[in-house]
């Protein structure tokens, strides 16, 4: 049978291994004792035809329920926004998607300058100084970000949030388990991080104080009162994102002495994907870029002059420091990467603002509208973004049960992740659904619950 | 490629364009500080650049043309797996009932993914003799690191603290690396002078205080380690685990599978043996397959069925938890999982025969120019040193490869592995012609003769590229990470 990915004919075969100087293909396999061959075919059923293939796969990709079929109000650490179409005609073609990490620079100036500017893009957005290639996703980064706040402030005490997502927290907690590190948990007060009691429990023994902002709940933090008690006390500022796009309209992290930012990029120009690939940020101030793990784009000149782009400040990674290296990341998200990047140059200085402004508003009107049906109210006072938590008269499982039938994807249940609060329901409304959307599920809500 | 200088996006800016036109908000106006107090609001909006689309679709057009890719041409690239991407895959996973799928969607609504994602387990399974896979690891090196977690957890299970993890001196950057991330101490063993694993050191550092033996076979020298059954048999008395880099794996599809060689732990690279684009440096995916000893450590969730339904399952007491957020990259497992649907048993089967002989042949071609430290018929790759050519004309291998960007190739893995001087590390995959390989040997060959004839030719390549040479001692020395205005 001859297979479309392999050319090699018969007849080459042959001649091949002719210029090999042996009679079969078993012999250049002789190495391999014959006890551990595997002496039947593999049992995966047999080769199937392309259009057999494509076949299958819309069948099994039409058993799934997504977003174009129905209305999500769903977010929890991914987002349904617009993608322009630019983002992935140019980031999928073929010379981006089917290259290697640009370790030859000579003949991969494309990406590395693109991530130079997706690098300078993050910087803007987040006001931070240094930003490097991705890491692998939000809570990855995030995870590794308190790592990086151990190794530059040789203390091994974390305070986290528990206003962070969770997924978030319990990813920080299997990275940091086995490397003497201590991580503690600030508990909530109205859905935000009680200050008070991070300030208790700040002292010199802790490397740094992780927040997110946007927290979990949609809750806007006080970064500012954050920094200061963190840094009275020479603990570090991490701030975790789940959705950077909120920085076109609030404060970014840099502004109010963030020294590390980790989070989730796949708000910017990357789809759902059931979770994945996304692609973790990071980002921090420039006194610290030698403890960034992970890669980094630098300019240079070339040897006649020329403006040229290369990886950077190598001796951090593994290839080179081995088991001193800042981390064991190597493979990264840099497609994913390039999408983020050419996202925020399609949306442009007006585009980035205009869209954060849009997700504001249409989840404060929905946040309005929802509260006006009797039993459901707001579950914290605090400002919020594009999602929010709506106390329920009913559990918010069962709403999200009745409102399926009518092509809608409720929010999150906040039993799941917070036993206290289970009537609590995470909602999201981000400016790919419209008035009319809103509306319905709100007219959709009231019906449904009564 | 391009020649032509593409100027940074901030460069082509003009106040007042856009690329995006976004609608204006259909709900009331409300005053913003009604919203959000004026404090949390931004002061001044990040410095983007404004351009039409028109000008994003040539700017990021005309710099994918000064980039080399698979698509474009042979990609040598030792320990990579440079394979020709298949379309097909690429239009699978743009399916919208995989794209625009919300991982937290209800159960109902992702029966497709997950049959999608049960399924891909047990090929892999099939496919490596291990009992069961969890896709959350992101990369190969997450893969290594979730991995060695899951061996802690079992020796801890076991009442053991063990302290070293065992690397071979050939070893791949990341498996240092990630051992030290797990907070394991590294123990060098060294290889013999056939490129195995020397049995004797090995004996030496094995004790009771190492949790694993780190192990890529076919190893980096593209070598299957021929004492495989006895390494099994020291590592497993000590009570240790052995773990595989799976990173070679193209080497065995259908020939021999790590479970049956004795390995408990592995990871795949889908990036690498399964087809899915690099995409520059990522995404990529690194599944690891674990022996049923290792299974109750799994990452939460896994997949699992009950009859027709299947469901993700996080009621796993002894799981270490998640190494990410959600299931892992879903969209690189779809290309991996139509890829292996493409090519059934009998297509693995070939794409290992034919990576192994496109080496062989290619090796075979290249030997009377250049050293072959290992003298040994190699698997899916061959290690190569330049050190004839340095001694002799004063010109390394980095010489010889910038010389072959000048052919229109990319160049190989150069200085890896550690182990061999002036090393350059082939892979040429089964997805090559035989009239590439020609070619590829050919220009070679020629720069061997360069090397002798003309030196300072390739000393100074490349030549033709869209830039030469670049300062890198520079870019260290003062960091240029991010534009800024003049």
């Amino acid at each position: 049978m001859a297979f479309q990915y392999i050319p090699v004919t018969e007849e080459e075969r042959q001649e091949m291994l002719r210029v090999i100087g042996v009679d079969s293909i078993e012999a250049l396999f002789a190495d391999i004792p014959q006890s551990v061959r595997l002496a039947r075919p593999l049992n995966l059923g047999p080769p199937l035809s392309d259009p057999e293939l494509w076949a299958l796969l819309r069948r099994l990709a039409d058993q799934n329920g997504h977003c174009d079929r129905y209305t999500c109000f769903l977010g929890a650490g991914a987002y349904d926004h617009y993608v322009p179409s630019v983002v992935w005609h140019l980031a999928g073609r073929g010379e981006f998607l089917t290259a290697y990490t640009p370790y030859q620079a000579e003949i991969m100036q494309g990406e590395l300058q693109a991530i130079y500017e997706y690098q300078t893009l993050l910087c803007e957005l987040l006001a931070m100084d240094v930003a490097n290639a991705s890491m692998y996703d939000g809570a990855s980064a995030l995870a590794e970000a308190t790592v990086m706040a151990r190794d530059l402030t040789k203390r091994d005490r974390i305070l986290v949030s528990r206003a962070i997502h969770p997924e978030y927290r319990q990813v920080i907690q299997t990275y940091t388990r086995h490397l003497g590190m201590e991580i503690v948990e600030i508990p909530l007060r109205e859905g935000v991080t009680d200050l008070d009691a991070a300030r208790d429990l700040l002292s010199e023994k802790v490397a740094a104080l992780v927040l997110q902002i946007p927290n979990f709940f949609g809750c806007i933090e006080d970064g500012e009162a954050a920094s200061e008690i963190a840094h009275k006390v020479g603990a570090l500022l991490v701030v975790g994102i789940a959705d950077p796009l909120a920085m076109g309209i609030l404060r970014p992290p840099g502004e109010y002495g963030a020294d590390i930012v980790a989070g989730e990029g796949q708000p910017l120009g990357n789809h759902l994907n059931f979770g994945g690939p996304y692609l973790g940020m990071m980002a921090t101030r420039q006194e610290y870029v030698r403890r960034i793990p992970g890669r980094l784009v630098g300019a240079t000149v070339d040897v006649e002059g020329r403006r040229g782009f290369v990886l950077t400040l190598q001796t951090r990674e593994q290839h080179i420091r081995r088991e001193r290296a800042t981390s064991n990341i190597c493979t990264n998200e840099s497609l994913n990467a390039l999408a983020a990047a050419i996202y925020m140059v399609a949306l442009g200085k007006q585009g980035i603002q205009k869209v954060a402004e849009l997700n504001l508003r249409k989840a404060h009107y929905a946040k309005t509208r929802m509260v006006e049906i009797p039993g459901f109210s707001v579950a914290f006072r605090a400002p919020t973004f594009h999602e929010f938590a709506i106390r329920c008269p009913l559990p918010p499982e069962e709403l999200n049960r009745r409102l399926l039938p009518h092509g809608i994807i409720g929010g999150l249940p906040l039993r799941r992740f917070y036993p206290e609060l289970a009537d609590g329901w995470l909602l999201c409304v981000t400016e790919a659904r419209s008035r009319e959307e809103i509306d319905r599920f709100v007219d959709l809500v009231k019906e449904v619950a009564a | 490629m391009n020649q032509r200088e593409v100027p940074l996006i901030f460069e082509e800016s003009v106040p007042g364009r856009v690329a995006t036109r976004l609608p204006d908000p259909d709900v009331p106006d409300v005053p913003l500080e009604e919203i959000v107090p004026k404090e949390s609001l931004r002061e001044k909006p990040p410095e983007f650049p404004e351009v039409s689309e028109p000008e994003v679709v040539r700017h990021f057009t005309w710099l994918s043309r000064r980039n080399y890719a698979v698509d474009l041409g042979f990609y040598p690239l030792g320990s990579c797996t440079m394979k020709y991407n298949p379309k097909l895959n690429e239009d699978a996973a743009k399916l919208p009932g995989f794209s625009r799928l919300h991982p937290y969607a209800p159960e109902e609504l992702t029966q497709g993914a997950l049959r999608l994602m049960w399924e891909l387990e047990r090929f892999l399974c099939e496919i490596s003799g291990m009992d069961r896979v969890t896709f959350q690891p992101a990369a190969g090196a997450h893969g290594e690191l979730t991995a060695l977690m899951m061996v802690r957890a079992a020796l801890e299970d076991r009442g053991e603290r063990r302290t070293k993890v065992v690397i071979p001196d050939s070893a791949h950057g990341t498996n240092p690396a990630s051992a030290a991330m797990c907070g394991y101490e590294v123990v060098v063993v060294k290889s013999d002078e056939r490129g195995n694993v020397d049995i004797q050191h090995l004996r030496q550092v094995m004790n009771d205080q190492v949790a694993a033996l780190m192990l890529t076979n076919p190893n980096t020298l593209g070598l299957f380690e021929e004492h495989i059954l006895e390494i099994e048999e020291i590592v497993h008395a000590h009570g240790a685990f052995l773990y595989l880099d799976g990173a070679n794996l193209n080497a065995m599809l259908g020939i021999t599978r790590p479970g049956d060689q004795g390995f408990d732990v592995m990871h795949f690279n889908l990036h690498k043996t399964f087809s899915t684009p690099h995409g520059g440096g990522g995404p990529g995916a690194g599944p690891v397959g674990v022996k049923d000893t290792l299974a109750p450590y799994l990452p939460i969730p896994t997949v699992e069925r009950d009859g027709e339904r299947f469901y993700l399952d996080y009621d796993r007491p002894k799981t270490i938890g998640k190494v990410r957020a959600f299931y892992g990259n879903f969209a690189v497992l779809v290309r991996a999982y139509t890829y292996i649907r493409a090519l059934g048993a009998e297509g693995l089967r070939e794409v290992a025969e034919t990576a192994v002989l496109n080496a062989n042949y290619l090796l075979s071609r290249l030997r009377p120019y250049f050293d072959l430290p290992y003298d040994r018929r190699c698997m899916h790759e061959f290690v190569l040193s330049g050190r004839r050519q340095k001694r002799e004309y004063g010109v390394t291998t980095r010489d010889m490869a910038k010389r072959l960007l000048d052919y229109g190739y990319h160049a190989p893995t150069i200085y890896f592995p550690l182990i061999v001087e002036e090393a350059i590390m082939i892979e040429p995959t089964e997805t090559e012609t035989r009239k590439t390989l020609d070619a590829f040997a050919d220009a070679m060959q020629r720069i061997a003769e360069e090397a002798a004839t003309n030196p300072d030719l390739v000393r100074s390549a490349p030549h033709t590229t869209p830039v030469k040479r670049l300062d890198e001692v520079r870019a260290a020395r003062n960091p240029n990470l991010r534009w800024k205005p003049a």
